[in-house]
């Protein structure tokens, strides 16, 4: 039995930009080699600029999502605010280590910008929530190597949201390639103060 | 080697599940069915393991009646699916899980939509145009993927069943009996005759 990390398969990517993030992710939900659906993403809002990106067992990214829009919900409800992307962050690192010896089989990817100051933020964490905080990028999913290489590649300081846009979608897409267990088209948000941009990229369908 | 196919089309939803109830290499009876329909516009189809499967079906189709008469009014396909997906999920995580693979086609009388759910023992689930469990999903998902329309018409869909049932008798090496075709409409869940004497061999 293989890791429960690759059954589904999938792939998640977040970069920061000049006063922007990006996240983008890949759409393929898979049983092993077997592709079951081509319309799965694992991107979802928390908030007007806050985004989890989720790859790792399905079964859990739809669990574990539903408790963050529980928990989000929530939050709103007492704060009458929404959430910002660190105190997100913080409240998946909890999360996930209350599970800490059964974890959720997820690899989570927060980006967004923050509210007060206006900062793009992106991190990333594993299974059981130690967060790994970023200044360029973050990769996770079956295509994590793939990414890690393309993202190397591709990513510069300071890029603006039509660049970042060009750099996430060739970063995501050439490494869905190289990965059996991800691609079938792409999610893509672009994150700026005031604006956010969801782009639908077909994709190589093979 | 139990089969369960779905087929979504312009209006309507098939859903097909194989008559065969099998113990081991034994077929016990050849004229199970394995679905249950748990409002007025759903029907959840199941295979897997023999205690689990209709212990679990009926347990959903209990729940879901009682909302509908509780409240009047049936939930749609897409609650539906996430109310079983949910318990499904709360049973993996437990000490007794249940093996069963659905597969959920309703009508949504709103959106008038039809809608199919493929969902898996491990509780993931995906709203699919077509979907099939099992082996048959090795030999039909490939020949749904040609033949395939989201606005095919009822006879059109009933003509890729056919090649669909064609196929797994030609190719699966257990008989599984035919299967029991049923459709859901705006006007609800009835079952078909599907007629399945003619011999298939493989090539």
């Amino acid at each position: 039995m293989s890791s429960p990390f690759a059954i589904n398969g999938g792939a998640c990517v977040a970069m920061v930009g000049k006063d922007c993030v990006a996240i983008a992710c890949d759409l393929r939900l898979g049983l092993q080699a077997l592709t079951v659906s081509n319309d799965f993403p694992k991107i979802f809002p928390f908030g007007s600029s806050t985004y989890l990106g989720l790859t790792g067992l399905a079964t859990d990214v739809a669990t574990v999502s539903e408790l963050f829009r529980f928990k989000v919900n929530m939050y709103r409800l007492r704060e009458e605010r929404d959430i910002g992307p660190q105190t997100f962050a913080n409240l998946v690192s909890s999360s996930l280590y209350e599970r800490r010896f059964g974890p959720w089989f997820v690899s989570p990817v927060v980006a967004g910008i923050n509210e007060k100051t206006g900062k793009p933020f992106i991190c990333g964490f594993d299974s059981i929530g130690c967060i790994d905080f970023a200044k360029d990028f973050i990769v996770s999913g079956t295509a994590s190597d793939q990414l890690f290489g393309t993202c190397e590649g591709l990513w510069e300081p300071d890029l603006e949201p039509e660049d970042l846009f060009e750099t996430i979608s060739q970063a995501l897409l050439n490494a869905v390639d190289r990965d059996a267990l991800s691609g079938w088209g792409a999610h893509v948000y672009i994150i700026e103060k005031d604006k956010v941009t969801k782009r639908l990229l077909k994709g190589r369908q093979d | 080697m139990e089969v369960l196919l779905g087929i979504t089309g312009k209006d309507y939803c098939i859903i097909a599940a194989s008559k065969a109830a099998m113990r081991g290499a034994t077929i016990l009876k050849a004229s199970d069915d394995k679905t249950r329909s748990l409002n007025k516009n759903t029907l959840m189809a199941y295979s897997g393991e023999a205690g689990d499967t209709v212990n679990f079906a009926e347990y959903i189709q209990a729940n879901i009646q009682l909302y509908s008469m509780r409240n009047a009014s049936d939930l749609s396909p897409y609650e539906v699916s996430s109310f079983v997906r949910s318990e499904l999920a709360k049973a993996l995580r437990s000490r007794n899980p249940y093996n069963v693979n659905l597969l959920l086609g309703g009508f949504d009388s709103i959106k008038e939509k039809p809608e199919l759910y493929w969902i898996d023992y491990l509780a993931s689930s995906a709203k699919v145009p077509y979907a099939a469990h099992g082996y048959a999903q090795y030999y039909c998902l490939s020949l749904l993927d040609k033949h395939h329309h989201p606005d095919i018409d009822f006879e059109q869909g009933m003509k890729i069943l056919r090649m669909c049932t064609d196929e797994l008798k030609r190719r699966l090496p257990i008989d599984f009996k035919g299967v029991v075709v049923k459709v859901i409409d705006k006007d609800g869940v009835r079952e078909l005759e599907y007629i399945d004497d003619k011999q298939i061999l493989a090539p």
